[in-house]
């Protein structure tokens, strides 16, 4: 124990030695980690909630396509879905987009599909006529419906509709609710003048969770045109998104990576003369190899584990604690409305243990290998350089 | 030896505040926990939602569960896909056919 303590006193002097470096090392290291740190936290947290929130999402959603596009759906066809054993009611949906161009925003319009009254993430209550509406914390704040406790829209007759502003989702819920305007079945029906007998789409729900791919099944056999898109779908979706072979954390994976890379090569593919000196000296004034081993050793998991800890750190500070404002900007694309992330901090032990091994055994077998090669020549050659 | 000495109490600092994360991680979870996500499930059974409002620059990437399979091609067959949110998104699970 004493020993391996003068060896990490010793290698601690060496790396001052050349501070500037060892440092600049450090800093490369912490960023790199804070980099994978962050989309990982962020796409796991977002994965986790994703799985949790969508628990209630509807059993059954079908879609109605057309040359493989999302159509409308005739209403006729959930009368036709309800009688299909084991499905416990069908409901028309209607929504749709609506491309705000005083803002330059999209929002998502919603009818309310005959639900009315309060929630607890909504700051007063959904509408209850046609001139009423709920909307986002998004859109209330790009709108200014909260003090207005108005908005107004253009319609698909190019007619400005105004509706007042009867309840405001909550800041909590953004991450479900930012865009959305939520407006009575009929009044979306009317605002985007959608044919009579026509919904967006169909939401079932089945008595029993294990028969929901046989009613989908069903559902294809009698509306060929139909997509019907399960509750687990959904959920896969999400997992799919922010799994780790997604984009978002495939892109900047690779780039951590390849500059963890660049830093492990530069170590790799030999050490300087000054080190090589170093090494000699040691090595002529007893050292053994194996001492020498030890000493690498020790200067490359100071500074591994250092940086390695202080990048998660940042990584966990950024996503939890700041809302991941950084990499918020780069997922953000050309969404003008975005949500702020008010996710549950969540710390996977697996993930720091991956991320751990990825970064600190290659960093500390790129400093010992080129060492163990200096070190066992002849110290006079290797104090020559 | 007060170098190895700072070495290994900043270290262990460094472990500490990790720890205290994972501690606060789960207090904010259990305080959260039961009550946030009942909230969370209440407005999601009620109306009806089955996408988080991320991004919103598209209707593929605003509800990517409900997007028909060629929506990131929408304007012509092999039109590339335009919208920078597009490329956040994994590519089909399977291309052989198994898709969510």
């Amino acid at each position: 124990m004493i020993h391996h303590l003068k060896i990490i006193e010793y290698a601690i002097s060496s790396l001052l030695r050349r501070k500037y470096k060892s440092l600049a090392i450090v800093v490369a290291f912490a960023v790199t980690v804070a980099a994978l740190a962050s989309v990982l936290l962020l796409s796991n947290a977002l994965r986790i909630e994703a799985a949790a929130v969508l628990q209630a999402a509807p059993d059954l959603i079908v879609q109605r396509t057309l040359a493989g596009r999302h159509e409308l759906i005739p209403v006729t066809y959930a009368e036709t879905i309800r009688d299909i054993r084991g499905v416990g009611g069908a409901t028309p949906r209607y929504w749709g987009y609506y491309y705000d161009a005083l803002t330059e925003a999209n929002y998502t319009l919603m009818g309310t599909g005959g639900e009315a009254g309060l929630l607890a993430l909504l700051e007063g209550r959904l509408p209850a006529d046609n001139t009423e509406c709920a909307v986002g914390a998004g859109v209330a704040d790009l709108r200014g419906s909260a003090d207005s406790g108005e908005l107004i829209l253009v319609n698909s007759r190019n007619m400005g509709v105004l509706y007042d502003v009867s309840g405001i989702f909550t800041a909590e819920s953004s991450l479900l609710t930012n865009d959305l305007i939520v407006l009575t079945d009929t009044a979306v029906q009317d605002f985007f003048g959608f044919p009579p007998g026509l919904a967006t789409d169909i939401a079932l729900t089945v008595r029993n969770s294990n028969e929901v791919q046989t009613v989908a099944a069903k559902i294809k056999k009698i509306f060929p045109e139909t997509r019907p898109i399960t509750r687990q779908e959904l959920i896969r979706t999400y997992d799919m998104a922010f799994n780790w072979r997604s984009g978002m954390m495939l892109t900047v994976f690779c780039a951590a990576i390849i500059a963890f890379c660049i830093m492990a090569w530069d170590k790799a593919t030999g050490i300087s003369a000054e080190e090589k000196q170093e090494i000699g000296v040691l090595k002529a004034v007893g050292w053994d190899t194996s001492d020498v081993l030890v000493l690498k050793f020790w200067e490359g998991m100071v500074i591994a584990l250092t940086a390695f800890l202080l990048g998660i750190i940042i990584g966990f500070v950024h996503v939890f604690l700041f809302d991941a404002f950084i990499l918020a900007a780069v997922i953000k694309g050309w969404s003008v409305l975005f949500p702020n992330f008010d996710l549950t901090p969540q710390l996977n032990l697996f993930h720091l243990f991956i991320m751990g091994f990825l970064t600190i055994v290659p960093y500390v077998a790129c400093t010992v290998f080129p060492s163990w090669k200096t070190a066992i020549t002849d110290p006079e050659t290797a104090m020559r350089g | 030896m007060i170098k190895s000495r700072i070495f290994i109490y900043f270290t262990l600092a460094e472990v500490l505040i990790l720890s205290a994360m994972v501690v606060y991680g789960q207090t904010v979870r259990f305080a959260r926990g039961v009550d946030e996500v009942r909230q969370k499930r209440e407005l999601v059974g009620r109306l009806g939602l089955t996408d988080f409002s991320i991004w919103t620059e598209a209707r593929y990437t605003r509800h990517p569960s409900q997007a028909d399979f060629f929506s990131p091609f929408q304007d012509n067959p092999a039109a590339l896909d335009h919208f920078p949110a597009g490329s956040v998104i994994a590519p089909p699970f399977d291309l052989a056919g198994k898709r969510p």
